[in-house]
């Protein structure tokens, strides 16, 4: 009798933990002095209810300890911290540190995955990870090489692994993962090497395969139900992953899905974007190219969309959609509404109602965006929803072997993937900007599995007339769609923000800077330059009744190859090369964890 | 033709060789001294639109009016389609990828080639192998003039201004290449 009442507890406990791993991890986020998951909770605002930190004490901040990654590559992402224990990930080899923050940080367990260095290469823009994830007592690490791995968060031992995707076809990992309910979402990456892209749910507990949801491709590959999937309110019909393609060339389509994830447990949806359709040459892919650079809301448990917004069809310029959803409550003309808010890569910030994927707003948020005049919100209109696109800066209509020059933003988007941060408290959304145009010519390629298929080719530069910089770090009213403040940077934001209920704004720079700024005004308190260049995304926690700002520094990624050797202008003639500031003048290699607090 | 042949055959030379001279990495970012690589950059002789030394090697061509010759021009296309994303914007290197632009002066053309075709690994530095690409292979001589001409001052940064036109030799042994 004792025998069997055990076991019926045991599996009650494991029951109640299968079916709650989404409200376990629900339970870590809403304690603020947890960081439980990388975008701060599933809306992926990135905003700490924890006020110690203020705007009027935090000119006092100070180091008050520091970790070596033990790795050069570019840093992103940022730990996680979950009741005593912090967990630190590193680029390629994709190494986890768990550090027990009772004993000054020792390290408790560390995890060192055997991976092919194979898989270096195949990575565009080098070797970057965005971090692991927490759920059900599992650290969940999506590798480089695509393998996802399910780690025993006490011991660091391997609870189950799985392979996601082949590198030797191209597809690789930089992002992390989304453990919702009993499943973990994954994505891929590899949009420049002809990958088709796709979304797998994975059981959380087995490992085991649920659902995939390829971004292009038959109705059965995209999970679409043809009558109730919606594009802009009606439905998307038969045959939409395939019948804006021409031929076969949706097999090779892009669309990966190497963003963040976002989901609203009330309306059972997860959300993300999808990336730029392969090649980067819009000539070999005639048509709309759906559904890369695409808003997607789907149902966790079998993947069906509910709805989808393209962004930018026909992509001629490489702006991915993969950006951060950001989802919030708020009055829209008097009325309540749950809104998504999106900062994609061509320059518009883009707000819908996150349940009807009705779009709401669509404006520009750095005013240097040129290649398009803005989006058509007239319902009536057969170009509703649609960028309307400059003849001078479409690559496509000027054609192959042109060079089109002067478009803004450059292929790296007035952002990229360095997630924005929103206050409840202002409103406001904080948002890490490139403010780099280029020019873009498109020619002809063949593709070859798991080689490069790219097809343009680019020079960036910083915006024209404007501050010289190659970036701002801007607070956007959602709402009414405009820059609030907007504070010019010398080099491209590349760090995710943080925002806190001590009415602080804390974000990194490629110098090397963490800076915080006041939510309100943007004004300046406080700066410091971490031992190598940001690109990781700021975080806080709580431990000991101590509040704790952590950043990862370790310069690399896009910026790291971009902006090391300085930009140049090829329109602004021979005197002026060399013109602009070169990374490699104000930082160098070195990943670290460099966490802060005040003063005792 | 015959050309072709013999690049061939010094090229399988080269690849016995191999092992030994893939070993050294470190002066990938050594710098470059122009003045003194002149000789190996010299024009000896050139054939539809193509430019080479007197070691059979090819190599760039420019006029005094800033004009490049069409291999150069070309090798800038497909250098920032194909290499920049790893050695970052005129053969100006990144935070983990070599300058290329001096790698190209200080290799060998051969190693340089074998570099290429069949890449490379040094802890995690990988060099990917390009072999099986044809937008690198059948561009690898563009590519490898263009990085020559950077490495060696004799063409700035950014796109070049102007170019020799497109030889009806070269139309047709890309379009033979490419397929």
């Amino acid at each position: 009798m004792r025998k069997l009442s055990v076991l019926t507890s045991v599996v009650a406990l494991a029951t109640a933990g299968m079916a709650s791993a989404n409200e376990g991890l629900q339970e870590i986020i809403n304690d603020p002095a947890n960081w439980g998951i990388q975008t701060g909770d599933y809306k992926n605002q990135r905003y700490s209810k924890l006020d110690k930190i203020n705007k009027d004490n935090v000119k006092d901040l100070q180091v008050a300890w520091t970790f070596s990654t033990g790795v050069l590559r570019g840093h992103e992402g940022s730990p996680l911290v979950v009741g005593d224990m912090m967990y630190v990930h590193t680029p390629f080899p994709n190494t986890v540190y768990a550090l027990d923050l009772t004993q000054e940080g020792k390290i408790k367990w560390k995890y060192e995955p055997k991976q092919n260095p194979d898989v270096i290469p195949v990575m565009c823009c080098d070797t970057v990870n965005r971090g692991v994830a927490y759920a059900d007592g599992k650290i969940f690490l999506h590798q480089a090489d695509t393998t996802v791995v399910a780690l025993n968060a006490d011991t660091g031992a391997v609870e189950w692994s799985v392979q996601n995707g082949d590198p030797s076809k191209g597809e690789t990992n930089t992002a992390t993962v989304l453990p919702v309910k009993d499943k973990v979402i994954v994505g891929i990456s590899g949009g420049e090497f002809g990958v088709r892209g796709h979304v797998t749910a994975y059981d959380i507990e087995s490992g085991e395969q649920v659902w995939r949801a390829y971004s292009m491709g038959p109705d059965e590959d995209i999970l679409v139900d043809p009558e109730n999937t919606t594009h802009l309110g009606e439905p998307v019909g038969e045959n939409s992953g395939t019948n804006t393609w021409e031929g076969d060339q949706w097999m090779i389509g892009g669309g990966t899905t190497w963003g963040w994830y976002s989901y609203d447990p009330e309306a059972d949806l997860v959300y993300y974007g999808t990336g730029n359709p392969s090649t980067w040459n819009p000539a070999q892919r005639p048509g709309d190219n759906r559904w890369s650079m695409t808003i997607m809301a789907r149902d966790p448990d079998d993947g069906m969309a509910k709805w989808f917004y393209q962004m930018t069809p026909h992509d001629e310029w490489d702006y991915d959609g993969v950006n951060e959803m950001i989802l919030t409550e708020q009055q829209m003309d008097g009325e309540e509404r749950q809104l998504l808010t999106h900062f994609d890569r061509n320059g518009l910030g883009y707000t819908l109602d996150r349940i009807s994927g009705e779009l709401l707003v669509a404006e520009k948020f750095d005013p240097a965006v040129n290649w398009t005049t803005g989006v058509d919100m007239d319902e009536n209109s057969d170009q509703y929803g649609r960028p309307q696109v400059v003849a001078d800066y479409s690559t496509e209509q000027n054609g192959e072997d042109v060079n089109s020059t002067g478009i803004c933003p450059a292929a790296l988007g007035s952002k990229d993937q360095q997630p924005a941060a929103y206050s409840p408290d202002t409103e406001l959304f904080y948002v890490p900007t490139n403010h780099v145009c280029m020019d873009y010519e498109p020619f002809r390629v063949s593709y070859t599995a798991g080689q490069p298929y790219v097809g343009a080719t680019l020079a960036m530069y910083p915006a024209p007339d404007s501050h010289g910089g190659m970036g701002n770090f801007i607070a956007w009213d959602n709402v009414k769609g405009e820059i609030k403040w907007s504070l010019p940077e010398q080099f491209s934001v590349w760090s995710g923000a943080l925002a806190t209920a001590g009415n602080v704004v804390f974000y990194g720079t490629l110098e090397g800077y963490l800076k915080a700024v006041d939510a309100t005004t943007g004004d300046e308190l406080y700066k410091f330059k971490t031992p190598s260049g940001i690109i990781g995304n700021v975080m806080t926690y709580e431990h000991d009744g101590k509040q704790y700002v952590g950043i990862l520094s370790g310069i690399g990624g896009w910026a790291g190859i971009g902006l090391a050797a300085g930009l140049t202008n090829p329109n602004d003639g021979l005197g002026a090369v060399g013109g602009y500031a070169a990374l490699s003048d104000y930082t160098a290699l070195g990943g670290q964890l460099t966490v802060f607090a005040l003063p005792n | 033709m015959m050309r072709t042949v013999s690049v061939k055959i010094a090229l399988a030379a080269a690849l016995a060789l191999a092992p030994a001279a893939l070993s050294a990495q470190s002066w990938s970012d050594q710098p470059v001294d122009p003045e003194k690589s002149q000789d190996a950059a010299a024009i000896a002789y050139d054939e539809g639109g193509r430019y080479y030394t007197e070691d059979d090697v090819p190599t760039y061509n420019l006029a005094e009016d800033g004009t490049v010759d069409w291999m150069t021009f070309s090798g800038f296309r497909r250098y920032h389609s194909e290499c920049h994303v790893c050695h970052g914007p005129d053969g100006e290197g990144s935070t983990y990828a070599p300058k290329i632009k001096n790698s190209a002066v200080n290799m060998d053309y051969y190693d340089f080639y074998d570099v290429v075709v069949n890449g490379r690994q040094n802890g995690n530095s990988v060099m990917p192998h390009f072999g099986d690409n044809p937008n690198v292979m059948c561009y690898l001589d563009d590519i490898y003039v263009y990085l020559k001409a950077r490495g060696m001052d004799a063409v700035p940064r950014g796109r070049p201004g102007k170019k020799e036109a497109k030889s009806d030799e070269i139309r047709e042994m890309e379009d033979a290449c490419m397929g």
